[in-house]
């Protein structure tokens, strides 16, 4: 199977580690793995914010690169939402503006195709067991995107509980966003870093010593606001701890 | 041009791309939710009933046709709060042992004579044991709507089984629209302050609700 | 929409002030938290929750599909049971009609049954201008009027105000109203309801005209249903001898049979009970009973501008359960004023914009006032799916282009106060598209990265106001692959 890594604008600028977890991840488990260089953005942060024909290029273009592929793994929820809830609509708004099937024809290869980490896992690798061993008290973050866009539901917690080491610890208001939202994050930023703070507080009263999630941007929001307070816990993308062994055991 | 015409002609082109759909109404909104839940035996139906019921403070009693009229007059008696607003089409029998003042329910009387009665006693139209509702629906038995809101405290009898049904669905297909109806769901009660819910306020608040079968 | 939001500033500058004010804040994390946990379990109880929701959108998608026919049919309807139906374009007209109807019955005074619709046109104050005074009877629209205050939800306009702040209200300002609050009123709330019990009672009693909205109005049947739970609906709808509906023109249902979708989610969706304490529903007049005449002012007031939206249009499912309210992380911190319409959280966010247009500072602002997390969606029991809306009103505002005004075709301006933002974007969309280009910028921010401040300056504070800036690493992923075979060459 041709699998293509779609790691997304923000992983490979600013999270190379979580890229590399993917990538060490899957190859472990037997999957041959590929970066097409030619990706970059998948348009989300032009989608959210209003500049829909903005976003239509960078559609256009990641359903280039991506669409010879069997199988696209990204590892966020949002960017992953994106591409399976976003793009076809954005082909029926073309539609519906008269501008006809073009951009609707040229995204539907990659929207069913494309799968977010925890997903091509569990429903396409058919594993839970990934065979990793992360010694750490971890509390789960289900991202807004992945819980209610995607509908993960409970895989990630599947693949986390069968990481031997790894204690898992309920996070309280799980389910609530954590204020991040994109520009919402600049636009409000006052309620943004409201939900952000309830949500570390949550977190700190888990006693947990890692804060995972499926999507390093609400990481980025809630580790900025960590790092600014100088307050644990440590946020940690959860391809880094389903990649880490006891061989060689994530930092 | 009327303002009738303006909105329907703005409706009109607001709805210029829709495709209009001529299939009859049943068909063009597919219904798949249940007719009921559970589906359960006409005594377990009884049962629920007078569990929602109690669950949102309405006080239930159970009674046979022989022992009705002291029960009623026991419930007054008790209460002990005035005169008693009596439907003209009530039963006179559910009354015979009750040792009170009655005032009718007569079209002239004024909220303010309404006002003076302590209880109101009627039938109902139907009860529905989902959600522990007593719908009301202005027959003789029932009275105008007026009279089961202004005292402060009803008595309803529900014939049971014959006059329950499970559902919301259920409900409605035995009601008829052209009358007025007044569903019932435990005493009056509000959730204003503070999302919690408190019971009694401008309606009846103490209802008592007798199964009588 | 009422002269009392006009000039409101932009959601962020008014979220601020609630967002620093612990008592408020404490207040609705209180309230929404409560209602959260009983609506979940309430809705639990259904094994066919999904059926339902589903039938409830099909039931709206195809009324509004059909909207001049049912309303026509509902006219109809209506007339022959006895009532009489008016048309409102607008607010102000729907106002000199419900004010024109009080004075044909030489009554100076109304009480009110709580209704969203006579909020949104400002009727209480019209009628006010008029000499005619309107007395809120629901229990937190009579906190909201004493205190004159803003309503801060849909369900529960006081929800801002906790049992105390509520007590003072009452001992304060009741007596300027009618019958005083007791001396020793505490802030228990049976107590506080009691007072309300009272204080309204003597109104109820001697009122001649009463004036409601509805939730829903049956087309086949002409029948209208207010749900309730305190009996200042009935007093409303039973005692006084003139009813006068004031209804938007999307509550219209099909036929009788569409309310056994209705009553089941709704009571489960707002008060979160199998069902609310009272629900009426009367079909035209009633030979000696309840009022001898009753009037149904049909409202448009920027719906149809809404229905004429293929992407807005959805806004007008909303049967005003507050469910989304209940469950917005954002509602819950910014609390319901700082959405300057009497429809505040998610639902306000979409359909403040449409019935309004997007020309002030708020409603431009409303869109973005939504991380998007699509709680609002999950709840809506007609399936609104507000996100999407959100997203297609932002580009309303910051793109522009055709729309419908006051029934009227018009070419929207992008709006101004985004030319920074639009440069970024449009900056962004030309590196995205030259994968050399993004990694010439990549390279250039790793190799400058131990020179990176963790905090912004000047408008780079809304973000690291409160978080520091990510570490930007040695170098991006694809200089890793690249140089490491995709790893083959080993990891470091």
């Amino acid at each position: 199977m041709r699998v293509a890594l779609f790691l997304t604008c923000v992983n490979d600028t600013l999270y190379p580690d979580t890229g590399r977890a993917v990538v060490r991840l899957l190859t472990r488990l037997g999957v041959d793995i590929d970066f097409p260089t030619g990706q970059s953005c998948c348009g989300q942060a032009h989608y959210n914010t209003g500049y829909r024909h903005g976003a239509e290029p960078l559609a256009r273009r990641l359903s280039e690169v991506f669409r010879d592929y069997e199988a696209i793994v990204t590892p966020s929820g949002s960017c992953g939402a994106m591409v399976r809830e976003v793009y076809p609509r954005m082909g029926e708004r073309a539609r519906a503006e008269g501008r006809g099937d073009t951009l609707a024809r040229t995204l539907a290869p990659v929207v069913a195709k494309t799968y977010e980490l925890t997903e091509f896992l569990v429903d396409v690798l058919g594993v839970t067991d990934v065979g990793a061993w992360y010694s750490h008290t971890v509390t789960y973050h289900p991202t807004c995107h992945g819980l209610r866009g995607l509908g993960l539901g409970d895989r990630p917690r599947r693949l986390l509980e069968a990481v031997r080491g790894l204690e898992l610890v309920e996070l309280p208001g799980a389910e609530e966003c954590c204020g991040f939202g994109g520009t919402f994050a600049l636009k409000n930023p006052e309620v943004s870093a409201a939900m952000g703070a309830d949500k570390l507080r949550n977190a700190r009263s888990t006693g947990a010593e890692v804060l995972c999630a499926a999507d390093n941007s609400c990481l980025m929001h809630l580790g900025g606001m960590m790092s600014r307070l100088r307050t644990g816990p440590r946020p940690v993308h959860i391809a880094e701890i389903l990649a880490s062994t006891e061989e060689e055991p994530a930092v | 041009m009327s303002s009738r015409d303006r909105v329907l002609g703005r409706v009109r082109r607001a709805l210029a791309d829709v495709t209009p759909d001529d299939r009859p109404y049943e068909e063009a909104v597919r219904r798949d939710y249940l007719r009921e839940h559970g589906g359960p035996t006409a005594r377990r139906t009884v049962e629920l009933l007078a569990e929602n019921l109690a669950d949102y403070r309405a006080i239930v009693h159970r009674s046979g046709a022989s022992e009705l009229p002291s029960l009623i007059a026991r419930l007054l008696a008790a209460r002990d709060a005035g005169p008693v607003v009596v439907p003209s089409g009530l039963d006179e029998g559910w009354l015979a042992a009750a040792d009170v003042t009655r005032i009718p329910d007569r079209a002239e009387s004024t909220p303010a004579d309404l006002d003076r009665a302590g209880s109101v006693v009627t039938a109902c139209a139907v009860a529905i044991a989902e959600t522990g509702t007593i719908v009301l629906d202005g027959s003789p038995d029932q009275g105008r709507r007026r009279i089961s809101l202004v005292p402060d405290h009803h008595i309803c009898v529900v014939r049971v089984p014959d006059q329950v049904v499970s559902s919301v669905p259920q409900a409605l297909e035995r009601l008829d629209p052209a009358r007025p109806l007044t569903w019932i769901s435990g005493p009056s009660a509000t959730s204003d302050i503070e999302l919690d819910r408190v019971e009694g306020v401008h309606g009846p608040r103490t209802l008592e609700v007798i199964l009588l079968g | 929409m009422t002269g009392t939001y006009l000039g409101m500033p932009a959601f962020p500058q008014a979220a601020r002030d609630a967002v620093r004010d612990p008592v408020l804040r404490g207040n609705l994390r209180h309230a929404t938290h409560t209602i959260r946990a009983k609506r979940a379990r309430a809705v639990g109880e259904l094994s066919d929750w999904a059926e339902l929701r589903e039938a409830g959108r099909r039931i709206k998608d195809h009324t509004l599909r059909h909207l001049d026919r049912y309303l026509v049919q509902l006219e109809e309807s209506v007339t022959a049971a006895g009532g009489t139906v008016h048309w409102a374009a607008d607010a102000g007209e729907a106002n000199r009609i419900v004010a024109r109807l009080v004075k044909e019955t030489g009554e100076s005074e109304v009480v009110k049954v709580k209704s969203m619709a006579t909020q949104e046109i400002g009727l209480n104050e019209a009628l006010e201008a008029e000499g005619i005074r309107a007395y809120e009877t629901d229990l937190a629209e009579l906190i909201v009027q004493l205190g004159r205050d803003r309503p801060s939800h849909i369900l529960v306009p006081a929800i801002h105000l906790n049992r105390g702040e509520i007590r003072d209200v009452f001992r304060s300002e009741m007596g300027a109203w009618g019958r005083p609050a007791p001396e020793d009123l505490t802030d228990a709330p049976a107590e506080l309801a009691e007072a309300a019990r009272l204080h309204l009672r003597e109104k109820f009693l001697r009122a001649k005209v009463a004036v409601s909205g509805a939730n829903f109005m049956v087309a086949e049947t002409g029948t209208l249903v207010v749900v309730e739970s305190e009996g200042n609906g009935r007093m409303c709808l039973t005692l006084p001898q003139t009813l006068i509906s004031v209804v938007g023109i999307e509550k219209v249902v099909p036929t009788w049979r569409d309310l056994e979708v209705f009553l089941q989610t709704l009571p489960r969706s707002s008060t979160a009970e199998r069902m609310n304490p009272y629900t009426s529903m009367w079909t035209g007049t009633t030979d000696e009973d309840g009022p001898r005449a009753f009037h149904l002012v049909l409202l448009d007031n920027g719906r149809t501008d809404t229905l004429a939206d293929q992407v807005g249009r959805q806004a007008l499912r909303c049967i005003r359960c507050s469910a989304c309210l209940n469950v917005c992380p954002v509602y819950e911190r910014a609390g319901g004023h700082a959405y300057g319409s009497v429809y505040p959280g998610p639902i306000g966010a979409i359909l403040s914009p449409q019935l309004r247009g997007t020309g002030s500072e708020i409603d431009a602002s409303l869109p973005y006032a939504s991380s998007l997390c699509g709680a609002c969606y999950e709840v809506c029991p007609v399936a609104i799916d507000i996100p999407e809306v959100l997203v297609h009103l932002r580009e309303r505002v910051v793109e522009g282009g055709p729309a419908v005004r006051q029934g009227n075709k018009v070419v929207l301006r992008p709006a101004r106060g985004h030319a920074a933002e639009r440069a970024a974007m449009r900056a962004a969309r030309w590196v995205f598209a030259r994968p050399g280009a993004l990694r010439a910028g990549q390279r250039l921010a790793s190799r400058t990265r131990r020179l990176h401040p963790r905090a912004l300056p000047g408008p780079g504070r809304a973000w690291s106001g409160t978080r520091d800036l990510p570490a930007v690493p040695p170098e991006p992923f694809r200089d890793w692959w690249q140089r490491t075979n995709g790893g083959k060459d080993g990891t470091e």
